[in-house]
């Protein structure tokens, strides 16, 4: 009976272990964020929290710079990532859903050319056309610029084949009522698609704000001045080689605020995000 | 495939795949193009005028033993991940799908991190074992462990793989979790009835009906591994010590942008391009097998 017992603890052993193993990363930032710079610089960063938070969290929001680091400060950086993470996230979807219904609920020459060209791009992820992409945005003249931070991220293979499916489970005589009532294809979409695609729109929303909000390599060729950084390209440029005798703790205060908007948004809308990547993938 | 009842607009489908049609056009189409036409260019020194050379600059790059090494490199640092990662995932998956106490706590817990940019998790992992002010990479020192991830290839090496696959498990732990929840619990309770152990219900049973899940997670983070991960290199070791942690997109990178070998570079880019090409269709090849036998 004690032996069984022992056995039931287990995998609750196991579980507990692999929930530290991902929360003790983040704790330790947390304790980096209240201490001050000397007291890591010299390896004396103790396991418990210090009382300088106040004046972290303060000086990496609004000054962005410390004795040694000369940074963006986070309120600018912030505004940059959640603009990014959310024209990402809203053009993705607009440009996605609109695409779908041409090619779901219209029949027209040239139909499915249109849909292998969408289809073609989940094959060029960014990073691997990424000098001659470059290269455009630069002629356009959109280096500095939110468009180019944002447009060239914003087509979506993965999105349109998602709100394509769904549109194909939408039955016929849905659509011959809304006919017979005198609907057009825009009213039809404004009132019966749209209220439909609902919770489909609500999980891509999590999924695609993350992607946004954690880009790095693009933010980092397209933004050159400091009023232009994103939080995560910001932290990077904070540390530089990563000697220890540098700011720690306005980059572990930059860094908590950079992961909370996030993982709030993950952990908020779990549900509709877990049933949306696991659909959205299949 | 396509529905039985549509609308007969002209014009309208037109209008409404515009935006899309334009952002893909501009930004994916006419950019790969460049980097193919691109990689058959040789460029002079200062980059005004350019030749046409055919397939020299990808004869160049494949015979660069510093190219191979990346590619070593690269296999090493994607198949340690994608292992790593997945095998961890498929534990806690196990685990927490068994009836189990609190395990939607256990789910809240062990999801989130898919929300950290692989940037970030290298800056959390580089705060706890840098060598003079880490807490592990201090205790490895006074432990008598010539720790310093910065100076030594190995550790670099493996330190970059643990940043990436500890950041990808909550992303495999959700898949595998909806995997093992669509098993009929019928078949698992038929063959305990049966007489078969907990381990033998797992490799009989569940391991081989989760296998289209296990399939379609390697291929994902094979691609995790070969061009999200860039964040995590660039974070944390630069590709450094030496090329000791410079996988493909870190040198495309290195190349095209810091080096400014455009012929050299697109060539990169059109090779990394057939593999992309290769593992989707890999996984659409699959994913057709599946629709015939569901």
């Amino acid at each position: 009976m004690n032996a069984r017992r022992i056995v039931d603890l287990v995998p609750h052993a196991v579980l507990i272990l692999g929930v530290l193993i991902f929360a003790f990363p983040i704790y330790m930032t947390l304790i980096g964020s209240t201490w001050d710079a000397a007291t890591i610089a010299r390896g004396n960063l103790p396991l418990t929290p210090g009382g300088e938070a106040a004046f972290n969290y303060d000086a990496a929001w609004n000054e962005g710079r410390g004795e040694r680091v000369t940074g963006t400060p986070v309120n600018i950086m912030m505004v940059n990532s959640l603009i990014m993470a959310l024209t990402i996230a809203v053009g993705k979807i607009a440009i996605s859903i609109l695409s779908a219904y041409a090619v779901a609920f219209f029949r027209f020459p040239g139909r499915m050319l249109f849909f292998w060209m969408i289809f073609v791009t989940l094959m060029l992820p960014v990073e691997v056309r990424i000098i001659p992409t470059y290269k455009v945005v630069a002629d356009l003249g959109l280096i500095d610029t939110y468009a180019g931070l944002t447009i060239p991220l914003i087509a979506s293979a993965t999105a349109t084949l998602l709100f394509r499916q769904f549109f194909l489970t939408i039955p016929d005589e849905l659509v011959e009522a809304a006919k017979i009532d005198g609907a057009g294809p825009v009213r039809f979409f404004f009132d019966v698609l749209l209220p439909l695609s609902r919770t489909n729109i609500a999980a891509l929303f999590v999924i695609l704000f993350i992607y946004g909000w954690n880009q790095y390599l693009w933010p980092l060729l397209i933004t050159t001045s400091h009023d232009m950084q994103t939080l995560v390209i910001g932290i990077t440029r904070m540390i530089g080689n990563g000697e220890s005798a540098t700011d720690w703790n306005l980059i572990m205060a930059t860094t908590v605020m950079a992961l909370l908007p996030p993982v709030a948004v993950v952990v908020l809308m779990q549900r509709w995000f877990v049933r949306g990547l696991v659909d959205s993938e299949k | 495939m396509q529905r039985r009842v549509v609308f007969g607009n002209r014009l309208l489908p037109y209008l409404l795949l515009a935006p899309q049609v334009a952002v893909t056009l501009i930004f994916f189409h006419w950019p790969a193009a460049q980097a193919i036409e691109q990689s058959m260019l040789l460029q002079d020194a200062f980059g005004l005028r350019s030749q046409f050379v055919w397939f020299e600059n990808f004869e160049a790059v494949l015979a660069d033993p510093n190219y191979l090494h990346t590619v070593r490199v690269t296999v090493v640092f994607s198949l340690a991940v994608t292992v790593l990662s997945m095998v961890l995932a498929l534990l806690f998956a196990v685990l927490a799908d068994a009836g189990i106490r609190g395990r939607n706590v256990y789910k809240t817990l062990l999801i989130w991190p898919y929300a950290l940019a692989p940037a970030v998790a290298a800056v959390l992992w580089m705060f706890i074992v840098h060598p003079d002010i880490g807490v592990l990479g201090r205790a490895l020192n006074d432990l008598g462990v010539a720790w310093d991830y910065r100076l030594n290839d190995t550790q670099a090496l493996s330190m970059v793989i643990l940043a990436s696959a500890w950041k990808q498990v909550s992303y495999n732990f959700i898949f595998f979790l909806a995997g093992l929840q669509a098993i009929p619990r019928s078949l698992l309770e038929a063959a305990a009835i049966d007489g078969a152990g907990a381990g033998r219900r797992f490799w009989t049973i569940t391991f081989p009906l989760l296998s289209p899940t296990t399939f379609f997670l390697l291929v994902v983070n094979l691609v995790y591994a070969f061009f999200e991960t860039f964040g995590v290199i660039h974070a944390l070791t630069r590709g450094g010590p030496g090329k000791a942690t410079e996988t493909l997109i870190y040198r495309v990178y290195v190349d095209g942008v810091i080096n400014n070998d455009l012929g050299g570079s697109s060539a990169q880019s059109v090779i990394l391009m057939l593999v992309v090409v290769a593992l989707t269709a890999l996984q659409f090849r699959f994913i057709e097998r599946k629709v015939h036998y569901a």
